[in-house]
């Protein structure tokens, strides 16, 4: 891989890290405003309202920059681009098509799973950094909900692994084959579950109870920082379709249409799980706190025990 | 209670279902919106009408009607007639800043003077120009719309049963000057 190659593909890289939340995010303000019979934007940029979070860039950028009188500054500051990092990295490490990944690792899901639990350290500061109440609670729920979401995620990713036998993300959809979907669709539905509680999204969506603790961690925040946090939850969404395509999808397998538009496949894959993410959002009531806590603990990871054990029979009887 | 998990699966499908219908948004300042019948928008006022008795201003709840009259007399018609006075009205003003449009003064009103109107596009820079002079009050007159019809199976009018009643059964003894004769 030569430098001018490398350096291509973190161009890309980069590119599809803008953009695609920026998509995902236009598509939950349509999809969401049509769920509830209304129209969502439709002004900015003239064709029913695309540019609508180009303009709210623009909104976040000219807005005064606030920093409250009792806050630690440099954790203040700092906090927002921790939360967006790790899942710039993660997104290094997708394979989108046949060896067409940024990055290839050969423990690569090990890998992705540690840096994805990152994310939540800048939630944390965040909510310590603005001097706060609501902040700190909401940083706490947050950390408490990725503690117990972060078990079921692994066990789940862990039986695809165990699956395919191998850590690397493109070996897996390699190995990978359609009847994996019945096999591996409690995993699935665990990963998934699992990695909505980690990006606080609807319905656990708790630690940003606007109800409740106004806006969690983000409370303080404004302007470019309070965009960078919302860049990182819809950058988040990406991710995660991304990890459920490469890992329980098939990746950029499908039956027709393979030899070189993999990648497309990836993106379709990815942008129907976003959908289901937003889907959720629109339909579901939020969760409480010990509902909450009580589904991680009670239900999903004696499932991904079991998923575990399926995955491990099939395994040695195949 | 069913499925575990039924009531997740119904939200979904309700939201997935609304999506596929067209929503029911009307765009407002491209598209005018559909507004039902009598809609409160503006209040109108047939000058023709008003007799300032004051009914209307008195009603008002919080007092945004201002009218201001005066008497004049009218000459006999008749050679030694009495003289009759007359109320003539001098202003007449709806100040929309402090109305809340309860109708209150349009139900009082004995003799058809004030009407609503469906139009809303009143708004103003300043706070003063809510108020509406009898001019303006005027002009509205012509957005009235003629009432819907009624329902079907609905009673029907005070005014129109009365005739009716009245063509059915022609009074027997005459005018009153009549039965005064018979006296």
């Amino acid at each position: 891989m030569s430098v001018l190659d490398l350096l291509l593909r973190l161009v890309l890289l980069l590119a599809c890290f803008l953009v695609l939340p920026l998509v995902v995010g236009q598509i939950e303000h349509k999809a969401m405003a049509h769920m509830q019979s209304r129209l969502g934007p439709m002004y900015a940029g003239g064709f029913h309202g695309w540019a609508q979070l180009v303009a709210d860039g623009v909104k976040f950028a000219q807005k005064e920059d606030v920093l409250p009188a009792a806050a630690d500054p440099w954790v203040f500051r700092l906090a927002p681009a921790l939360a967006l990092l790790p899942y710039l990295v993660v997104l290094a490490l997708i394979p989108v098509g046949a060896g067409q990944a940024v990055v290839s690792a050969d423990v690569g899901i090990f890998l992705v799973l540690a840096v994805m639990g990152i994310g939540i350290i800048g939630t944390v500061m965040a909510g310590w950094a603005s001097a706060n109440k609501f902040s700190v609670l909401g940083a706490l729920r947050a950390a408490a909900q990725l503690l117990s979401y972060e078990l079921p995620l692994v066990l789940a990713a862990a039986s695809v692994a165990m699956a395919a036998g191998t850590l690397s993300l493109p070996g897996i959809v390699e190995a990978w084959r359609p009847w994996w979907l019945l096999w591996q669709l409690p995993g699935a539905l665990i990963f998934l579950v699992a990695g909505l509680a980690e990006l606080s999204r609807s319905p656990f969506d708790m630690p940003v109870a606007e109800s409740e603790i106004i806006f969690g961690a983000y409370t303080e925040y404004a302007g470019l920082r309070f965009a960078l946090f919302l860049l990182a939850e819809y950058a988040g969404i990406v991710v995660l379709g991304a990890l459920t395509t490469v890992l329980f999808l098939g990746g950029w397998k499908w039956p027709f249409l393979v030899g070189g538009l993999g990648w497309l496949w990836t993106l379709v894959k990815t942008l129907a799980v976003a959908f289901l993410v937003i889907w959720l959002r629109v339909s579901l009531p939020r969760l409480r706190e010990d509902q909450l806590q009580r589904l991680a603990w009670a239900w999903l990871v004696p499932l991904a025990l079991v998923q575990l054990m399926i995955t491990g029979v099939v395994r040695v009887m195949g | 209670m069913g499925l575990p998990g039924r009531g997740l699966a119904g939200g979904l499908a309700t939201t997935f279902r609304t999506m596929t219908r067209r929503s029911i948004t009307q765009q407002y300042p491209d598209v005018s919106p559909d507004l039902p019948p009598r809609t409160r928008g503006v209040i109108a006022l047939l000058e023709e009408n008003c007799t300032v008795c004051m009914l209307c201003a008195r009603e008002c709840p919080d007092w945004c009607i201002y009218i201001d009259s005066h008497k004049e007399t009218l000459p006999a018609t008749t050679e030694g007639g009495r003289e009759r006075t007359r109320n003539v009205l001098d202003r007449f003003a709806i100040d929309f800043s402090l109305c809340m449009y309860c109708g209150i003064c349009i139900e009082a009103c004995p003799f058809d003077a004030l009407f609503w109107s469906p139009e809303f596009e009143y708004a103003e820079l300043d706070i003063r120009e809510l108020v509406h002079e009898r001019d303006r009050l005027a002009l509205w007159m012509d957005t009235v719309p003629p009432p819907p019809p009624l329902d079907p199976g609905a009673e029907e009018a005070k005014e129109i049963a009365a005739a009716r009643k009245a063509v059915a059964a022609p009074a027997p003894t005459g005018d009153r000057h009549g039965e005064g004769a018979a006296r």
